[in-house]
């Protein structure tokens, strides 16, 4: 009975939240409801179903194996054929898929660029767009202003998007938390709205038109989606690399500390102020190098492309994949660019309703479903795993009494 | 080796020390006992360099160090077991210790320094693959220090060592502490457990409210009447 009453309100509660999207469809409202209410109905009883929860232990434990245990050269293997299909690609797809592809690549340059500031350094930032529109607005300026080539752009972009994140920063440095994102929310905003209303320069919202697209020599010059992947592939390629080589770095290590205490890790030696500052530089460099990419795409930006959302986007990106993880970062960008894409074409025959306006929903809903079933992310990083699944560990803590006794006599021995 | 001369720290308008000077000897236990906010810990993290002093001389082996950043002041030899033992809770054991070696580039004496951490805690080369947030409190506190002595610091800083753990795990603690000073390490040591302090350091200092109100030898302070009152509850 409490049951029913629970998949009652909850069936309401689901109806209400998706109102604005009913229209004028009475039938579409019961539906919902229903959907609603069945939709806690499957999830209660999945989570606590035997089955669904051995396949997902199952599954964890193979990927887990499958990353322990694969050596370097079986790595490299994987690697190789992943760098060929992701070659081959294009040839086989038509271009509207290439061009999600392209897509796909800018956000996982953002979304590693993003893990590095969130996932390793552990600050939260959500203005994070705004290097993204530092990068897309110079070579914007640079280009229609002064032609400037895409070439030279693409490294000044990095430097810039970097300069940003310092100034950024430097009067963040004390802050932590919460109070560190909602600065770096005024941060995003702040630029989005200087871009919008310094007319004379940035023309306000009707943004930058007549943005070259990059050639090389005289004669080729980018036009096809085709050209822009493998271009977006490269810039992809170099920055896992580098991303990768970061994360297994000092530097890398002092970002973990910092992100685990940052107290400690100051009594560790290690220079708080300069590696949060890099932290910022660094990872807003990737997003200084996507946004000159972008903007070499699309020909045309606006204030409009660099709104709040997208850095929320990004940063459930970083979330959904497995925070600090790259392999999971980038599988999060490559789901949150294909996963809208793919809903535009979702349509109910029978109801005569077409979904592609729900298509945020059904998206939003995916997302809270990964995090009932998956909080640490699709493929995370060994520490969250420690963090969230601490299953072996609870055991031990268990055993707490002996084991503090044992703790004593061993100590004894000495 | 180490010399507070006439040290004042504030936290914004709040006067923490007032004053403070003290001398640690080079191979000395030296212990500062006080009750809560006298400013024990404060006294530490001013040494550090976590917290700016505002006047006054801080000195290690004769050279000004109270304008260094703490990155400078660990390189120069100067290591501390914080508070709450603060180890990184999702690192493995390991990763803790490699931690503290984060500003050492001598990988062969790295490793033999591991070594020699587990041979003072064992139950730390056990568990070295695990989270160190699941250690139990004593076992952290072991890490704590193991990882501060991964540093190979010429002074080790010991804040309240014996917080929240059983009278069992504090005596094996202490003994470690006592081992550690016998291979050379200069240690100064904050306590409240003024009685386990005192049997344990050669010098000691009393603080209260940010000054210090008694210094003498470890002994001498342990059989003084109003040491014996306010500190040690009698």
């Amino acid at each position: 009975m409490k049951k029913i009453l629970r998949v009652m309100v909850i069936s309401l509660w689901f109806g209400f939240l998706t109102f604005p999207f009913m229209g004028n469809h009475a039938g579409l409202l019961i539906v919902l409801l229903l959907a609603g209410g069945g939709l806690w109905l499957v999830i209660t009883t999945l989570r606590n179903t035997k089955t669904v929860k051995q396949w997902l232990e199952r599954a964890s434990f193979y990927q887990q194996g499958f990353q322990r245990n694969l050596n370097r050269r079986d790595r490299r293997i994987v690697l190789g054929i992943l760098l060929v299909l992701a070659l081959l690609f294009p040839l086989f797809n038509n271009r509207y898929v290439v061009d999600v592809a392209v897509m796909c690549g800018i956000y996982i340059c953002l979304a590693l660029g993003l893990n590095i500031v969130v996932g390793l350094a552990g600050l939260l930032d959500l203005g994070y767009v705004a290097f993204y529109a530092v990068g897309a607005y110079l070579y914007g300026l640079l280009s229609i202003n002064y032609h400037t080539s895409f070439w030279l752009a693409l490294p000044l972009g990095a430097l810039m998007a970097a300069t940003f994140g310092v100034l950024l920063g430097a009067p963040t440095l004390r802050l932590r938390g919460d109070y560190l994102a909602i600065v770096t929310l005024g941060f995003g905003e702040m630029i989005r709205i200087i871009l919008n209303n310094w007319d004379r320069v940035t023309r306000g919202p009707n943004g930058l038109i007549g943005i070259e697209a990059p050639s090389l020599g005289k004669k080729f010059v980018f036009s096809q989606p085709i050209h822009y992947y493998y271009l977006i592939l490269l810039i992809a390629i170099i920055t896992i690399f580098v991303v990768n080589r970061l994360n297994h770095s000092r530097i890398g290590r002092a970002w973990i500390a910092i992100r685990e205490d940052e107290v400690a890790a100051e009594a560790m030696g290690i220079n708080t102020t300069r590696m949060k500052l890099l932290a910022f530089a660094l990872g807003a460099m990737w997003a200084g190098l996507g946004g000159v990419f972008f903007a070499s795409k699309m020909t045309f930006i606006s204030p409009e492309s660099f709104t709040f959302f997208e850095s929320v986007i990004i940063l459930c990106m970083v979330v959904l994949g497995g925070m600090g993880s790259i392999p999971g970062v980038i599988l999060g960008a490559i789901v949150l660019v294909v996963l809208p894409e793919m809903l535009r074409d979702f349509y109910l025959p029978f109801m005569q309703v077409d979904f592609s306006r729900a298509r945020m929903l059904i998206f939003g809903m995916l997302m809270v479903l990964v995090m009932i079933f998956r909080p640490q992310g699709l493929i995370p990083s060994a520490r969250r795993k420690l963090e969230l699944h601490p299953k072996k560990d609870e055991d031990i803590l268990e055993q707490k009494p002996e084991f503090v006794y044992e703790v004593a006599s061993k100590s004894q021995e000495l | 080796m180490l010399r507070l001369h006439n040290v004042h720290t504030f936290y914004g308008h709040i006067h923490a020390l007032k004053g403070v000077s003290l001398e640690v000897n080079q191979g000395e236990i030296v212990c500062l006992i006080g009750g809560n906010g006298a400013g024990k810990s404060t006294t530490l993290m001013s040494i550090c360099g976590i917290n700016k002093i505002r006047q006054g001389i801080i000195e290690f082996n004769g050279e000004p160090i109270m304008n260094k950043p703490p990155d400078q002041i660990v390189a120069m030899g100067i290591s501390q077991v914080p508070e709450g033992r603060r180890i990184f809770p999702r690192l493995t054991v390991l990763e803790n210790l490699e931690m503290g070696a984060f500003l050492r580039r001598d990988k062969a004496k790295i490793r033999e320094d591991l070594d020699h951490v587990f041979s003072l805690f064992p139950i730390l080369r056990e568990r070295q693959k695990q989270a160190g947030g699941t250690l139990s409190g004593g076992e952290q506190q072991m890490l704590a220090i193991a990882r501060a002595l991964m540093a190979r610091p010429k002074l080790l800083l010991l804040d309240e060592p014996s917080l929240g753990l059983a009278p069992m795990i504090v005596e094996q603690i202490f003994k470690i502490i006592k081992e550690i000073n016998e291979e050379g390490t200069t240690i100064f040591l904050v306590e409240q457990n003024a009685h386990m302090a005192l049997n344990l350091a050669q010098k000691g200092y009393v603080m209260e409210t940010g000054q210090i109100v008694m210094q003498d030898d470890a002994k001498a302070l342990l059989r003084d009447k109003r040491v014996r009152e306010a500190y040690l509850g009698e």
